[in-house]
């Protein structure tokens, strides 16, 4: 009887081996004939690496290839993946979206472990500021796709994995998305020295049910305002920061799959994922890394589904319908900071304007004072970047402190504080002690935080009434190395 | 005199309050801020996390860019609060009761990678 048992278990698992190896050619063939013209009837494009196993057409009595074996030996030996696990991975299809700091070590990471089908997703193309941290690309991508060289490095890694690739989206989408197709989301996020990691929509029950895990917009109802939306390019990465928070998307996925937990596949009778897990101590947690901290990696007890969420509540209104036909604009949703114009053509020169000026008059260096002659060039730029590089005899006022500064009088329940605002902040002071009739110029990186500081001098009362000019450089720096100086550094 | 110390102390709760995840810059660059605050508001109720949240726009934000941190009346979104490391939500959120040595971490959600 348990022989008999035995036997069937086998034949089963045998079949469904070689149910995803199908899967998984038919897949591949798919993708190789829609990149190539198509071939004449009958000629199976197969690539070089399955054909020992084509050419064995006997069923083996092994479920993994024998390179598979050795590929994953290190982690099959480990209670928590096995073979059944590693069955699992196989299986499994996951969809990378964006191929950036994160994707690149998260998808390595999966590729290397044998997740059998894997989506591509991003729009960008490679560029030399990406490489410190996106791990997958180099010097010799700059230019081209992210997707076509994160394929090009995968399948050099691991050719047993199907690659597949589609177009870029949004948070809010993605976990809609999710929620709606009953998909876990292992969700990441990195910037400066600081990352997150969430596992949402897990476990991964129908809309409505409010034991299902909870998922992105039930802790983030509303999107944040987009002024406080800082990106990599503005407030800068440390790459292996990005590159530990891909990492752990990868663990985590790992984790989920190779359980065997993560089908919740809707059936007749509904979704079914094994055991219902509802007590509150196994509630989902969230992770907390901040590198510069005492404490880099903190979990917290995230929250559970939003009895009105939009998304995976009863009260849901987005459907499958709503993102089909488009009626959803997540854009629209989340805002978007349009291009600043703060101020008047009179207000603002072009960089070849300002150079021209410079050469003319020349800049007033605060120690110069006494020349009453040329003009004051401030830099708002954070301290850190004007370092880097700055304009000859340029001052630096961080917009921040720019901003920091209030013209206008306390409120009287403010009074206590009054008296340490009452000094006027240490760079106003400098600027009021250089000639009041020097003109102003004020450069940025790009040219928006320079027009919203002109706004603010003018407010605090350093154009004199009308009679001083302060303007602008256009495009601020990247103008000024676009138009000016090809030497100026592009960071 | 001893007792009136005592009694003025029973009447304080310390805090550990923190900010990371870039909000820290609207706080002087400081992540971790000991707080004192009085156990009762003026109306001699429990001080609760919105207490909490209006005395560090008054008495600890330096920066004036309060929107950044404040929005209708509560955190705005994008800011997520977690007491003793949990999410806010599952304590009561603003109407949650501080207690003495509690942890509040206000962190900004990212959104590169």
């Amino acid at each position: 009887m348990a022989d008999i048992d035995n036997l069937v278990e086998n034949l089963r698992r045998e079949i469904s081996i070689c149910e995803d190896q199908l899967k998984s050619l038919k897949a591949q063939l798919a993708a190789t004939e829609s990149r190539k013209p198509p071939t004449k009837n009958g000629e199976l494009p197969h690539s070089p690496e399955s054909a020992p196993e084509s050419a064995d057409s006997k069923v083996s009595q092994w479920p993994l290839l024998s390179e598979e074996y050795e590929r994953y030996g290190r982690q099959l030996i480990m209670p928590e993946v096995g073979l059944k696990g590693q069955l699992h991975l196989k299986g499994s299809s996951i969809l990378i979206i964006g191929i950036g700091g994160l994707g690149c070590p998260a998808v390595a990471y999966l590729a290397g472990a044998g997740v059998g089908t894997i989506g591509l997703c991003d729009g960008d193309y490679v560029e030399r500021s990406n490489l410190h941290r996106q791990i997958l690309h180099n010097t010799y991508k700059i230019g081209i796709s992210k997707v076509d060289s994160a394929i090009d490095y995968l399948k050099a890694l691991n050719p047993n994995v199907t690659y597949c690739t589609d177009t870029p989206a949004s948070r809010y989408l993605i976990s809609d998305t999710c929620v709606l197709l009953g998909k876990p989301l292992v969700s990441a996020s990195a910037l400066q020295t600081n990352g997150q990691l969430n596992v949402f929509n897990f476990p991964a029950r129908p809309v409505g049910d409010l034991t299902g895990g909870p998922c992105y917009r039930c802790m983030f109802p509303k999107p944040p305002p987009p002024e406080s939306v800082l990106t990599c390019g503005e407030g800068g990465i440390l790459g292996p920061v990005v590159g530990v928070m891909g990492v752990l998307q990868a663990l985590e996925a790992i984790k989920l799959i190779a359980s065997g937990n993560i089908h919740c596949r809707l059936t007749d009778q509904g979704y079914s994922d094994g055991e219902r897990v509802s007590d509150d101590s196994q509630a989902p947690q969230g992770l907390i890394f901040s590198a510069y901290s005492s404490t880099p990696f903190r979990s917290f007890k995230m929250r559970r589904r939003r009895g009105n969420c939009a998304a995976c509540s009863s009260h849901a209104i987005i459907t499958r319908e709503s993102l089909r036909s488009g009626s959803m604009d997540y854009a629209q949703f989340c805002g978007a900071i349009s291009p600043i114009s703060a101020l008047s053509t009179d207000e603002r020169v072009s960089a070849e304007e300002y150079a021209a000026i410079e050469r003319s008059k020349g800049v007033n260096l605060s120690r110069n004072k006494s020349s009453g002659y040329g003009h004051i060039l401030i830099d708002t730029r954070d301290k850190v970047q004007f370092e880097l590089c700055s304009l000859k005899d340029s001052i630096n006022v961080p917009y921040a402190e720019i901003s920091a500064s209030d013209a206008s009088p306390h409120g009287v329940e403010e009074l206590e504080e009054q008296e340490e605002h009452e000094k006027e902040a240490d760079w106003l002071q400098m600027i009021r002690k250089m000639p009041s009739d020097a003109p102003i110029y004020v450069v940025c990186r790009l040219g928006n935080d320079s027009q919203l500081a002109v706004r603010k001098l003018k407010e605090l009362g350093l154009d004199e009434s009308g009679t001083r000019q302060i303007r602008d450089i256009k495009g601020g720096l990247k103008a000024w190395r676009d138009k000016v100086d090809h030497n100026f550094p592009n960071y | 005199m001893a007792e009136a110390e005592k009694s003025e102390a029973q009447d304080v709760i310390t805090l550990k309050v923190e900010f990371t995840g870039g909000l820290e810059m609207l706080f002087s660059n400081i992540k971790e801020h000991k707080l004192s605050l009085p156990a009762k508001d003026e109306q001699d109720k429990a001080t609760t996390v919105n207490y909490l949240v209006d005395y560090l726009c008054k008495k600890v934000m330096k920066d004036r860019r309060k929107e950044l941190f404040v929005q209708d009346g509560t955190v705005r979104p994008g800011i997520l609060v977690l007491i003793n490391d949990a999410d806010w939500e599952l304590e009561g959120e603003g109407s949650y009761e501080l207690q003495p040595e509690d942890n509040i971490l206000f962190v900004s959600t990212l959104h590169g990678g």
